[in-house]
């Protein structure tokens, strides 16, 4: 199916980690019909194996599998598992993809999950998920958390007995099956393949593989997570004894052309520093040991926790050092790291050697790419330019993620987003073309009706059959008051139960319905579902979870378990007779988006906006458009950026969709998502808008520097002028120039990194070498910080001639006029611990990049948050760094943090996706679960509105005069905080209300446990009164 | 706790707990432990809340009146709490909880706030146990079947 101009309203996606997550969920939430393939049994990708994530050690699993969940559950994403794309024909907007489906010898439809057959299945091979440190059966779940929860056969270890087929009472396994080729029809492809591990055996000098106690860093990684070999602990591999000394080499498969990886794998110096205190953290008195040659914290808040790990945790870091081999000791099994310190071989001692691999491009990437057309570029990595970092050189095709250059998590999410904005623009007219809601009955208002209540207990096979007594389960349920029908059911989540819970609501008059069975996490949504397709409301539901928290756990104590149930199933029943029909607030959509800032990423924002249909009404506080990008001239590779930023304007002015105010500022911003109310003051008048979302592009600024006599010698300039100087006059007169790096960032007062300046910095070297070679730059730095491919500008310009002189924080260089009038740099050179003298001609600092200085207003205004620096604060560092937590608010670009001209474009389309998924809709439905206020109760003290994290209660002014609270339904997201501290307890909550959790817990209780005697309860009134 | 008050140890005591779990952490850490077939006492009852900032310390008054011996409130590790800092408002009204119930002579004791990530599944299981030996080694709660109605 297609819109008028023959495009296709679906998309698909290649790769199921979290960047393929990101996009499927966007476009799903947009209108598109998703398709999102991997390889693997499962989605998840490498973030699946993480333990904790930094800087904020966040459990990685715990962030992750919401979104798992999320996209396994949405109506408009279909999982094609184990598959490969086989080939793909057609142009952008109508695509068709042949793609290849292993069989997995388990029904898809049938599998319940229950892993029932691994248990039984005799052979165990390597699980690659534990990096081999674990075994698991033939069959088998990728991990625990796995979506689909679908289990696979893995034939080429399968001895084909068939225990599996008798232990599954679904009937899933099918030994029959086979590939297969499916044809499907899409209008753009996102690539999110992501990144191969480097492996560590190639770098024979540090005896991976051969010395026992010798680990990557995936491997730690696996180590450390609870999940998996040793459930948390860090043991070494040789004699399973706690590490005291262990220590991690950096950089391994990483800037080293040897092994023919030049470019920097970005993530690895923070991966390092999360493990090195994650580890002592799980381990007693161990000492953790970094060997690197930069630090490259260029992140959010990494250089503070570069810090903190040094000074806090006591993580020993050793600089300025590539480890040249590691040999052992063969009666102790212990590690002896051999490397150089300022020019001299040392030796130290470790029980564990970590090695930090490096980003691989995909596997069998070039297959990919040759069957798509698309380029790849020397390093096997997706080639894109600087102006369409998503874009692929094949139209219709976008990347995302570690494909495009090796990235962390927050980026690759932003990216995945921006990618899923691009993907949308082609198919814009056929939003919404292949989706189609369900039809439901109408709802029978249940209001003013006893309750009526029906049980359903699942065996879930033997799962909890096999523990509990699951049909005496049922008759004690039809016991229990407001109970009109209890039965049990082999697998109730199957879809013939459902049809027969629908039939016996609609027989009964069944007004409240109870399922006790599995978690109510996955399992949720599929009943109220069939309350739905019943005609009742779905908050009529109540489940309750007799197998993972019940049969599963106790296992060897089945009479006690199944009075457990009964306990369950008494608290389940008595909160459902309580609960109320909910219906989610609507909010009407308006069509429109403000944008904040008129500079690269605001503009970026507003032109895909209109592409995708929308109005922007653009807001800069300057007379012109451009921001920032006005001062940068050329790109590392010599591209014309102030033509691109010509061409982008003129592009913004003529877009009847683009609303541009220039000379302005907000003056007033209310309401919430969906309709925002917005003042804006341009040129001195005052217009008032409504805004359906908001994104903030506010950009940022070059710091003006106090030091090194900025200011006070005209032959000492920032960064920026010195490109201005270079580009206006093409040439330049000197024989010798410094620049120093860090000038006003990674200090006391701003211990951030401005990201950039280490990269603009060899870009301007390499600039003034092309235009005369003799010139001696010398450039002066701390740590180079040019990570992912501009790892290879910064190889160029050493190569080329350009001194790269290391300096330490505590021995800033020195700079003054000496008696002839010329400027005079001294600086200890760290690695040859020599004092340079340099006279240079001109004196250049890469100068910090500071917010932009109307943040702090503008936060209060929309309220949402600053960082310590005064950068804009996203909801989530790790996973919604383009949202606020302030629903349908966006942030972009230098708002959120410094960075590169392509890393604005993608999130600034990243920011437009985000808006999309709201304003691609008529009507957003709220929450259904929220707090309720009871007017007659409140007292208007206002608790609630200082509780409240997300700004939905407010007080307001009934007819009588008096203050209450009031509930702004868009915005409350359900959490029971304000319900809590309500002094007059006149907030409740749907769903979680007070009486409903009393009512569970009275019932958890009965009064059959042996009341104590008289004369005790009596002492504690006592007490409890005094 | 006075002399009068503690209750002597039964033999054969099994103690009752209510274990409040918000949704998005220590729920699905109880579902791995699950998963994960990890085997611990059945002493322990789960109620699931949105967010341990949900839980209501008259839950836990109640949950002690009614007959529970001892009352877990688990949610997220600090600063991964889906609703920012339910977690946070969990702890500063444990904090109180706690010292109200020493007051009064039941003893806070009897009462533990811990934060279970998703994929601490382990952790939920070794609670559940090591609780459920702490409660059973303290003995039936003095407030027992106290209960005079609800409010
Ligand atoms: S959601 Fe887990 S503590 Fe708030």
């Amino acid at each position: 199916m297609s819109d008028e101009e023959g495009k296709i309203g679906a998309v698909m996606v290649v790769g199921g980690g979290i960047a393929g997550m990101q996009a499927a969920l966007d476009l799903a939430d947009t209108g598109y019909l998703v398709y999102v393939i991997d390889s693997s049994p499962s989605i998840g990708g490498a973030m699946a194996q993480l333990d904790k994530t930094f800087p904020t050690h966040d459990c990685a699993m715990c962030i992750l599998s919401p979104k798992l969940v999320a996209t396994g559950r949405h109506h408009n994403v279909k999982l094609m598992m184990a598959s490969e794309i086989d080939a793909i024909e057609g142009e952008p907007g109508n695509f068709t993809v042949s793609v290849k489906r292993k069989a997995r010898y388990v029904d898809e439809e049938k599998c319940t999950g229950c892993g029932l057959c691994t248990l039984r299945c005799p052979v165990e091979v390597r699980d690659e998920y534990n990096q081999g440190l674990k075994l698991r059966k033939a069959i088998y779940l990728k991990y625990p958390q796995a979506v689909p929860p679908v289990l696979t056969i893995d034939r080429d270890n399968c001895i084909g007995c068939g225990v599996c087929e008798t232990q599954c009472v679904a009937g899933a396994i099918n030994f029959s099956r086979e590939e297969e080729l499916v044809k499907v029809d899409i209008g753009s492809v996102i690539l999110a393949p992501g990144f191969s591990g480097f492996d560590p055996g190639l770098k024979s000098e540090y005896g991976y593989g051969v010395f026992k106690n010798v680990l990557s860093s995936v491997e730690l990684e696996r180590m450390l997570s609870a999940t998996g070999p040793y459930r948390g602990m860090v043991l070494r591999p040789s004699d399973g004894r706690m590490p005291k000394r262990m220590a991690f080499i950096q950089c391994v498969g990483s800037r080293d052309v040897q092994v023919g990886n030049p470019y920097c794998s970005s993530v690895c110096c923070m991966f390092a520093i999360k493990e090195a205190i994650i580890a002592k953290e799980h381990t007693p008195g161990l000492e953790t040991h970094i060997f690197f040659m930069d630090m490259r914290a260029f992140g959010k808040e990494f250089d503070e926790y570069y810090i903190r790990a040094e000074e806090e945790h006591r993580v020993v870091f050793t600089r300025n050092t590539r480890v040249s081999s590691v040999s052992e000791n063969p009666e102790t099994n212990n590690l002896h790291l051999w490397y150089s310190e300022h020019g001299k071989m040392r030796r130290e001692e470790y029980d564990i050697v970590v090695l930090s691999v490096g980003f691989d491009s995909p596997k069998d990437v070039e297959k990919l790419a040759e069957k798509l057309g698309i380029e790849l570029n020397e390093h096997g990595f997706c080639q894109t330019d600087m102006f369409t970092p998503l874009d692929t050189s094949k139209p219709g095709i976008y990347v995302c993620g570690a494909f495009s250059s090796p990235k962390d998590i927050p980026d690759s999410v932003a990216q995945a987003s921006g990618a899923a904005c691009r993907a949308m623009s082609d198919i814009a007219g056929a939003r919404g073309a292949l989706v189609t809601a369900k039809e439901y009955p109408p709802e029978i208002d249940v209001s003013g009706q006893e309750p009526k209540v029906g049980v359903f207990v699942c065996h879930c096979g033997i799962n909890i059959g096999g523990v509990l007594d699951v049909p005496s389960l049922a008759e004690y349920a039809k016991t229990l008051p407001n109970v009109v029908h209890a039965e049990d059911n082999l697998y109730t989540c199957s879809q013939d139960t459902q049809q027969r819970i629908s039939e016996v609501v609609r027989e009964k008059g069944l007004n409240r319905v109870v399922v006790a069975s599995c978690t109510p996490r996955t399992h949720t949504t599929i009943f109220q579902n069939t309350l739905k397709e019943a005609g009742l409301n779905p908050y009529l539901f109540e489940m309750t979870n007799i197998r993972d928290q019940c049969s599963w756990v106790h296992m060897n104590d089945p009479e006690r378990a199944t009075e457990k149930g009964r306990t369950l199933i008494r608290m389940a029943v008595a909160k459902a007779a309580l609960l109320e029909q909910l219906r989610p607030a609507e909010v009407e959509i308006v069509k429109s988006a403000l944008v904040i800032g008129g500079g690269l990423s605001g503009m970026t924002a507003a032109l895909e906006l209109s592409k995708a249909g929308f109005d922007a009404h653009l807001v800069e506080k300057d007379s012109e458009l451009g921001g920032l990008l006005r001062r940068i001239h050329y790109g590392l590779s010599g591209e014309d950026l102030q033509g691109f930023l010509k061409r982008l304007v003129k592009q913004v002015e003529d877009d009847d969709r683009i609303h541009v105010y220039t000379n302005a500022e907000l003056k007033e911003v209310s309401g919430s998502v969906g309709n925002f109310t917005v003042v804006i003051d341009s040129e001195g008048e005052e217009t008032e808008t409504h805004q359906g979302v908001i994104i903030v592009a506010t950009g940022g600024e070059e710091y003006e520097p106090t030091e090194y006599l900025y200011g006070k010698d005209p032959r000492v300039m920032t960064q920026l002028e010195f490109e201005e100087k270079l580009a206006k006059e093409g040439e330049i007169d000197a024989k010798c120039i410094v620049m120093v790096h860090c000038v006003g960032s990674r200090t006391a007062e701003r211990p951030y990194c401005s990201r950039v300046c280490c990269t603009e910095s060899v870009k301007n070297a390499l600039r003034v070498k092309e235009m005369d070679p003799g010139i001696a730059i010398y450039s002066l730095f701390r740590d180079m910080r040019t990570y992912g491919f501009r790892e290879e500008f910064y190889r160029e310009a050493a190569e080329k001639g350009v001194v790269f002189v290391r300096f330490l924080e505590e021995n800033e260089p020195v700079v003054r006029v000496d008696d002839q009038g010329r400027l005079e740099v001294i600086v200890l050179d760290d690695i040859l611990q020599e004092e340079l003298l340099i006279n240079p001609d001109y004196l250049v600092l890469a100068a910090a990049t500071l917010p932009a200085r109307g943040n702090e207003e503008l936060s209060r205004m929309l309220k949402v948050p600053l960082n310590s620096q005064g950068f804009f604060l996203e909801a989530h560092m790790k996973l919604r760094p383009l949202d606020f937590a302030t629903d349908g608010i966006f942030l972009c670009g230098l708002a959120h943090l410094p960075k590169f001209f392509e890393e604005n474009v993608s999130q600034a389309c990243g920011a437009v996706s985000r808006a999309l998924s709201i304003l691609s809709q008529d009507t957003l439905e709220g929450e259904a679960i929220i707090a309720v206020v009871d007017e007659s109760k409140c007292r208007g003290c206002g608790v609630c509105v200082d509780t409240c994290e997300f700004g939905a209660p407010s007080l307001k002014q009934l007819e009588d005069g008096r203050q209450v609270s009031h509930i702004d339904e868009a915005l409350c997201k359900g959490c029971g905080s304000c319900s809590v501290n309500c002094c007059n307890k006149a907030i409740s909550m749907g769903y979680f209300g007070t009486g409903q959790i009393l009512s569970m817990i009275e019932s958890c209780f009965p009064e059959t446990e042996t009341p104590p005697a008289e004369k005790e309860v009596a002492e504690v009134k006592e007490v409890t009164e005094t | 706790m006075t002399e009068a008050m503690a209750p002597a140890k039964e033999e054969g005591f099994q103690p009752s707990i209510l274990a409040f779990c918000c949704n998005w952490c220590s729920y699905a850490g109880a579902d791995l432990a699950g998963v994960s077939r990890l085997q611990y006492p059945v002493n322990v009852k789960v109620l699931r809340v949105m967010c341990s900032g949900r839980v209501d310390p008259y839950f836990v008054m109640r949950a002690l009146e009614l007959g529970a011996d001892g009352v877990l409130i688990t949610g997220c590790e600090i600063g991964d709490c889906h609703y920012i800092s339910g977690n946070v408002k969990a702890k500063e009204r444990f904090e109180r909880l706690s010292k109200l119930l020493d007051q009064i002579g039941i003893g806070s004791e009897r009462i533990r706030l811990e934060w279970i990530s998703a994929s601490d599944g382990i952790k939920f299981a070794e609670l559940m146990e090591e609780f459920t030996e702490h409660i059973t080694n303290l003995g039936p709660s003095p407030l027992k079947g106290s209960a005079t109605g609800g409010v």
